[in-house]
């Protein structure tokens, strides 16, 4: 049972791929994802391949509502990459991405903590590779950093586990809710992987740090895997909505004036990943089906704009807006591709966003959250301007870099156009995701409420864009403020703006400074103290540790004869 | 059958002056090897006679006990002498052409009689049941190390070995004191008889005393993190198949006869009630982990640094003791197996480093994946054992350990372990990062090709490994054997 599981047909797959060469190591790296996939349709609900060990319980393979359609996505976003990635001949590559994407569906079935602990910490060893198989000094820096991070999550999750399964006595996922403090480490572990607000800097840090391939796979997995078991363990918890409306918020600042367009989206994950939040936060049937979809077409969206970026960056060598611009000449098919998923993530209708980010909309104003309604409003404004608007615009469009690369090569553009007709008929019949997800769904997404709304906030959004380029207050020109005293509203808005954006920058900026600084005198220190020929590690001579020895029965006699 | 635990001490020690009559390097060598199998076998066949819980009782020469001296196997070191003469067996094949580059082949006939020789300490250590023997059988294996250990291929082994013989003459003298203490407060040197008269001693200072020297006689045998000054330079400069049965042994079973004293002779009453050995052994252990692993981080010699671990390693096995809970026993019976296991694959592979290299100066490792795959493979699967990732034996030990402790409420010691198995997780992942992609840089002497070691030498090291790994899948089987050992042990003798 065990070995035709998802997680074990790639893991199994990827050690084979080892012994491959790598004309049939690429086509292994598309069959997999598809056995996987034929895996769960054949074995249907129910809880498969289940193994005691250690007096405990583990259900390894675990199919519901729930669990089905991440792994459906979690598959497809495999083959996806995999056709993405077919030109890279590098076998660390290749085993990391099979054993990170088995990782994570593992972690998806996972019926039990023990399992999903297991899970959790593969995903985390094996991505790391990804970025370490750039093989830079600064990429091995922030692969170390990326893994800290990752299993401190895995160590939290264990602590966490122990302790709940101390008070319960039971291991099974189920819900947990926030009763005990095992749950609230638990729920600490999930928040790290998500990218809760604080805890995100990993995600900015270590996927633009990627390879080209290695971001599009990184970008599909760990966030929603941690989506997943919150959605499993923490639905209905209240203080998700309101993580859930900051995350969609602050990185909106940031997207706006980051240069490195892979950062940019790696901000406008996180953004997304708050839609997320805020539906398992609000815990009804449409709220959470509003997850599930929205994870669903965000995975596919957010792969077609990495794999877009990354197409450029592949064939000119960087993926900075300030050196990019004007692409559209040569590299048509990739803009175009580009442009669908832009659309797709500002959620234009007739696109896959439109018709999962209206459930979770919908939801937070059907029971009530004003207010967090108002916020997420507002951040999609924000995610039309710095994704739906600015990656497209300042790659291909805008000032013309004078760059006249190729067009993508073949798999990469049958890779993106694959991805882009998915969120095209995603959102053209939405019916087939909604059949997927875990409660029925009973909802209409093109009421002509809906489209008029949708279509005037990403209007104004438009416009306020085409407006702040046209006066150059856009972030990226804000060397000159050209201000006329006639329109006062306009002069309020765009003034505040920027001190904002460069106070909370700075704020961040000065924090992360003091800790480092902290750090790196306490390292000073220790490694002071511990160097091999530092007091701690120094070989003792013969009298030192007889002496050693002495005092310490001494002592020993005195305490006890006295 | 019914001669089998003589036969468990006897064949080693017999066939060791036979190794030096027959003199020939490679006839020595298969004597030895062959022997030491033989004696796995038969502690196998011993284990399989007392896992029912049974206890076997031996007496030497038909003198019953407590006039004479006995044998006495139950669950508790049963297990132990298999580790020790299966380890000693699979090293013994690897060591035949690791030993080649570091000892004089004249004198290989006195290597390998001085190692089996040690193995007949080490295991009569374990299955005597007579106090004073112990310590004849300690002073065998420690004479016999301190040999072994003098055999590596510069002078500073020899430097190592003297400082070894000095703390362990400390240590061996410590335990006769304690020892002698004990039978003059009893009268008696059998284990099941001392255990029963000690209670109503009529002079408690005595055995008072002897308690505190014992323990501090053990503790420097076990290598416990203040009284561990010998270890690192005994395990940097002995021949590198020394140091991976040593690391797996010697010091597992001085902490074997510790808890045997602590908990079988004395009584947990007495040792943790009375004497409040908790407070003790805790703090130890706990300055054992995460000062040497943090140690280990900043050292450049991959030899010294599997050292610094095994200190580390041992403050989690003398945690699990601390607990005094049938759950911490379990924890420590279990990491001993685990971490034997782990530290002698990790010793080999860095011997088949050496054995190719010529050093084990970390930083001289650079993308030796290419050059040596199987190493370091091999290298990385047991590195990962010790820091504890699932799947492999290191995650099995460290999940019993911590929840025992959880058990007990002893959080913060909990917590600790967890920030040493981070630290653990840094210097194992240092050298896999160097191994896996470090670019050569252009002074190292490296950019020669490195051919893989010979099949004699990776063929014991992916035995072991293969066993670490089905025993961190299928964990409950030696769960259930230290489950066993540690009820024995809290159950006294009967």
């Amino acid at each position: 049972m065990m070995a035709f599981s998802p997680p074990f047909i790639f893991l199994l797959a990827s050690a084979i791929l080892a012994f491959l060469p790598q004309r049939l190591r690429a086509p292994l790296m598309l069959v997999t994802p598809v056995l996987a996939l034929i895996s769960i349709f054949s074995f249907g609900a129910g809880e498969h391949g289940v193994l005691p060990i250690l007096s405990f319980e583990l259900v390894i393979y675990r199919i519901d509502h729930l669990s089905f359609p991440f792994g459906i996505i979690f598959c497809i976003a495999a083959f996806l990459a995999g056709l993405y990635a077919w030109h890279v001949d590098d076998l660390v590559q290749q085993v990391a991405t099979l054993g990170y994407a088995g990782a994570a569906l593992g972690g998806v079935f996972a019926g039990d903590l023990i399992t999903l602990f297991i899970w959790w910490e593969a995903t985390a060893v094996t991505s790391v590779f990804l970025i370490f198989a750039r093989r830079t000094p600064g990429a091995m820096a922030t692969g170390m950093r990326y893994l800290i991070i990752q299993v401190l999550s895995g160590v939290l999750l264990l602590a966490g586990l122990l302790m709940h399964f101390h008070d319960t006595g039971s291991i099974a996922f189920e819900h947990l809710g926030l009763v005990s403090t095992g749950t609230w480490l638990i729920f600490l572990a999930f928040g790290i992987k998500c990218a809760f607000p604080l805890m995100h800097n990993w995600l900015q840090d270590a996927y633009p740090a990627a390879t080209i391939t290695g971001t599009v796979v990184l970008s599909a997995f760990t966030t929603k895997m941690a989506v997943y078991t919150l959605a499993r363990g923490y639905a209905g918890t209240e203080m998700l909505v309101y993580i859930g409306a900051v995350m969609t918020l602050f990185p909106i600042f940031f997207a706006e004036i980051e240069n490195d367009l892979r950062r940019v989206l790696a901000y406008s994950l996180n953004n997304q990943l708050g839609f997320m939040v805020v539906g398992v936060g609000i815990g009804t049937e449409l709220a959470l089906n509003g997850t599930v979809a929205h994870a669903f077409s965000h995975i596919l969206y957010k792969s077609l704009l990495f794999m877009s970026v990354g197409a450029v960056m592949y064939r000119t060598g960087t993926s900075k807006a300030s050196e990019l611009g004007g692409l559209y000449r040569t590299m048509p098919i990739t803009m175009v591709c580009c442009v669908i998923g832009a659309m797709a993530i500002s959620a234009f209708p007739l696109f896959s966003g439109f018709i999962s980010k209206s459930l979770i909309l919908d939801a937070a104003s059907k029971n009530s959250y004003y207010l967090v309604w108002f916020a997420l409003v507002v951040a999609s404004a924000g995610v039309l301007s710095h994704s739906g608007i600015k990656i497209p615009f300042f790659t291909f469009f805008a000032h013309d870099s004078g760059k006249r690369p190729a067009e993508a090569p073949m798999h990469m553009r049958i890779a993106m156009i694959i991805t882009a007709f998915l969120c095209v008929f995603i959102g053209v019949f939405p019916k087939t995701l909604y059949s997927i997800l875990p409660f029925t769904v009973d909802y209409e997404p093109y009421t002509v409420s809906h489209v008029l709304a949708q279509m005037q906030l990403l209007c104004f959004a438009l416009l306020a864009f085409v407006y702040l380029m046209k006066v150059g207050l856009h972030p990226h020109e804000l060397r000159r403020v050209n201000m006329d005293s006639d329109w006062v509203y306009r002069k309020g808005i765009p003034s505040i703006m920027p001190g904002i954006v460069s106070a909370v920058v700075a704020l961040n900026q000065w924090v992360r400074e003091w800790a480092l600084k902290r750090l790196g005198r306490l390292r000073l220190t220790v490694s002071r103290y511990a160097s091999p020929d530092g007091p701690l590690a120094d070989a003792w001579g013969v009298t030192a540790m007889v002496a050693a020895v002495m005092v310490l029965i001494l002592a020993i006699l005195i305490f006890n004869l006295l | 059958m019914d001669q089998l635990p003589a036969l468990q001490v006897m064949l080693p020690l017999v066939m060791a002056p036979l190794v030096v009559i027959v003199r020939h390097p490679k006839w020595s060598w298969a004597l030895a090897t062959i022997t030491s199998f033989l004696a796995c076998w038969v502690s196998w066949l011993l284990l399989q006679q007392v896992m029912d819980g049974s206890v076997i009782r031996y007496a030497i020469g038909g003198w019953e006990a407590p006039t004479g001296i006995e044998f006495y196997i139950d669950r508790a070191n049963a297990g132990v002498a298999l580790l020790v003469s299966g380890l000693s067996s699979l090293v013994l094949v690897y060591a035949y052409h690791s030993i080649q580059r570091t000892v004089d082949k004249s004198k290989h006939y006195l290597f390998y009689a001085g190692w089996l020789l040690c193995l007949t300490g080490l295991i009569g250590m374990v299955i005597t049941g007579d106090a004073f023997n112990v310590f004849v059988f300690l002073e065998i294996s420690s004479l016999s190390t301190y040999m072994l250990i003098a055999f590596g291929s510069d002078r500073r082994a020899l430097v190592a070995s003297y400082r070894y013989l000095v703390l362990g003459s400390v240590g061996a003298s410590f335990i006769l004191i304690g020892i002698g203490f004990l039978y003059a407060a009893t009268g008696t040197l059998n284990m099941v008889d001392l255990a029963v008269r000690i209670p109503d001693s009529e002079s408690p200072r005595a055995v008072l005393v002897a308690f505190s020297f014992l323990t501090v006689g053990l503790m420097i045998k076990a290598a416990v993190f203040p009284l561990h000054g010998w270890l690192l330079n005994a395990y940097h400069h002995a021949p590198i198949a020394v140091t991976a049965f040593l690391a797996g042994t010697a010091t597992k079973v001085s902490l074997y006869i510790l808890m045997r004293m602590f908990f079988s002779i004395f009584g947990d009453d007495y040792s943790f009630g009375l004497m409040l050995l908790n407070w003790v052994l805790l703090p130890a252990a706990i300055a054992s982990f995460l000062i040497m692993s943090l140690v280990a981080i900043y050292q450049t010699d991959l030899r010294r640094m599997l050292a610094y671990s095994s200190v580390a390693q041992i403050g989690y096995i003398l945690a699990g003791i601390s607990l005094a809970t049938q759950q911490g026993l379990t924890a420590a019976v279990v990491h001993m197996f685990n971490h034997g296991m782990v530290k002698a694959t990790l010793f080999m592979s860095v011997g088949c480093i050496l054995y190719r290299v010529g050093n084990t100066h970390i930083p001289s490792l650079d993308r030796l994946m290419s050059r040596m795959p199987f190493t370091v493979v091999a290298f990385i699967i047991a590195g990962l054992g010790l820091v504890g990732v699932p799947l492999t034996v290191g995650f099995v030990s460290k999940f019993t350990l911590i929840s025992a402790l959880l058990e007990q409420g002893w959080w913060p010691a909990a917590v600790m372990i967890l920030v040493s198995s981070v630290m653990a997780t840094a210097y194992i992942g240092r050298v896999i990062y160097l191994m896996l992609f470090r670019e050569a840089r252009g002074s190292t002497v490296t950019s020669h090709g490195y051919r893989e070691v010979p099949i004699l030498m990776l063929v014991p090291m992916y035995v072991l490994l293969a066993l670490g790994l089905y025993f961190g899948i299928f964990g409950s089987q030696t769960l259930s054997l230290a489950e066993g050992a540690a009820s024995t042990l809290l159950g006294g003798y009967q």
